[in-house]
């Protein structure tokens, strides 16, 4: 047990040192504003609303959707091609080190709570669910929910992403008061979400990677192929289950070491007691 | 099948096929579009547009 939690908090620091490598343009959050320099041309590989005060990059679905949504482009061919790249050598690596909204559900899993749940009935049905949100909103309502001049919305931003409300939405609302006359049922919806999300939080964990997340269904399809990978050595493994009670994410590594929800967090390399996973 | 897809040469072709993209992504001018959503406050993403 104590293993396994210096393990996490060593993860930890790595996930709180990206978050604030990738949102260190503080003067936004003294003023109100956000980063408009050329770093913000290229996508950050985790979950990270651009339009946070502090973002220096640009989030890999929300591009996704603003090139689909374009009146002159059908196919992110940029942003596909970056995904790819980034699932095909790290798999959901970055789901598990480099991902802002999964270090936040992270620690308000830490939060005490009176019952914590780790799987109910429906809950492997519902993982299905991020890949419905990933082909819908991110991207055949952009393509096809288009306006007169054919440009589409960001649907999944606009409507699901609780992510851009806490790292975007609260602080320009609160540091700018020209917004809020501007706020509707839209920011009361996306705050609700958000709410909910986090107290989901609470006692099940990361549920926003499980059940909705479309980065984390994009990078899920590479975990079986990518270049970096776990292997699990069958002469040693002496079935024990350790990594499976290990997982958060309901893997069972010594069946298959690259499920689809796998985040590489390492939790089930440090609980193997013969070494078996590498 | 299967242990093609085992070998770490099929997650190198596909990051080279997305490194491919991308260049042809940035070519087509694509990195324009993501720039441009990017510097200015997306209403949508912070739920007021």
């Amino acid at each position: 047990m104590v293993k396994r939690n210096i393990n996490e908090w060593k993860r930890h620091r790595v996930q709180a040192l990206w978050t604030l490598l990738t949102n260190s343009y503080l003067t936004g959050f003294l003023q109100g504003k956000i980063y408009r320099g050329n770093l913000k041309k290229i996508c950050l590989p985790g979950l990270n609303c651009y339009s946070c005060p502090g973002a220096i990059g640009a989030c890999p679905i929300g591009a996704m959707q603003a090139v689909i949504g374009s009146w002159n482009f059908k196919f992110a061919f940029y942003v596909a091609g970056f995904l790819m790249f980034m699932g095909a050598v790290t798999g959901r690596f970055v789901c598990g080190w480099l991902c802002p909204f999964g270090l936040i559900q992270d620690l308000l899993h830490k939060i005490p709570f009176p019952k914590k749940i780790t799987t109910f009935p429906g809950d492997k049905p519902l993982r299905k669910l991020k890949y419905v949100v990933l082909v819908l909103f991110v991207i055949l309502l952009p393509m096809f929910l288009v306006d007169i001049l054919g440009q589409g919305a960001p649907y999944f931003c606009k409507f699901i992403c609780p992510a851009g409300t806490l790292e975007g939405g609260l602080p320009l609302v609160l540091l700018n008061k020209s917004m809020h006359s501007a706020i509707g049922w839209l920011y009361a919806w996306k705050n609700l979400l958000l709410f909910v999300t986090i107290i989901i939080s609470l006692f099940i964990y990361r549920p926003f990677c499980k059940y909705i997340c479309p980065l984390g269904a994009i990078y899920s399809v590479f975990n079986p192929v990518s270049v970096f990978r776990y292997r699990v050595d069958k002469n040693k493994c002496t079935d024990c289950e350790a990594c499976a009670k290990a997982c958060k994410m309901q893997v069972n590594p010594a069946e298959n070491a690259n499920d689809l929800e796998c985040i590489r967090c390492g939790a089930c390399k440090k609980a193997c007691p013969v070494k078996a996973i590498r | 099948m299967s242990r093609l897809f085992r070998s770490p040469s099929a997650g190198i072709c596909i990051a080279v096929i997305g490194l491919l993209m991308m260049g042809l992504g940035i070519y087509r001018g694509e990195m324009a579009i993501v720039f441009e959503k990017a510097i200015n406050i997306c209403m949508e993403c912070i739920g007021i547009g």
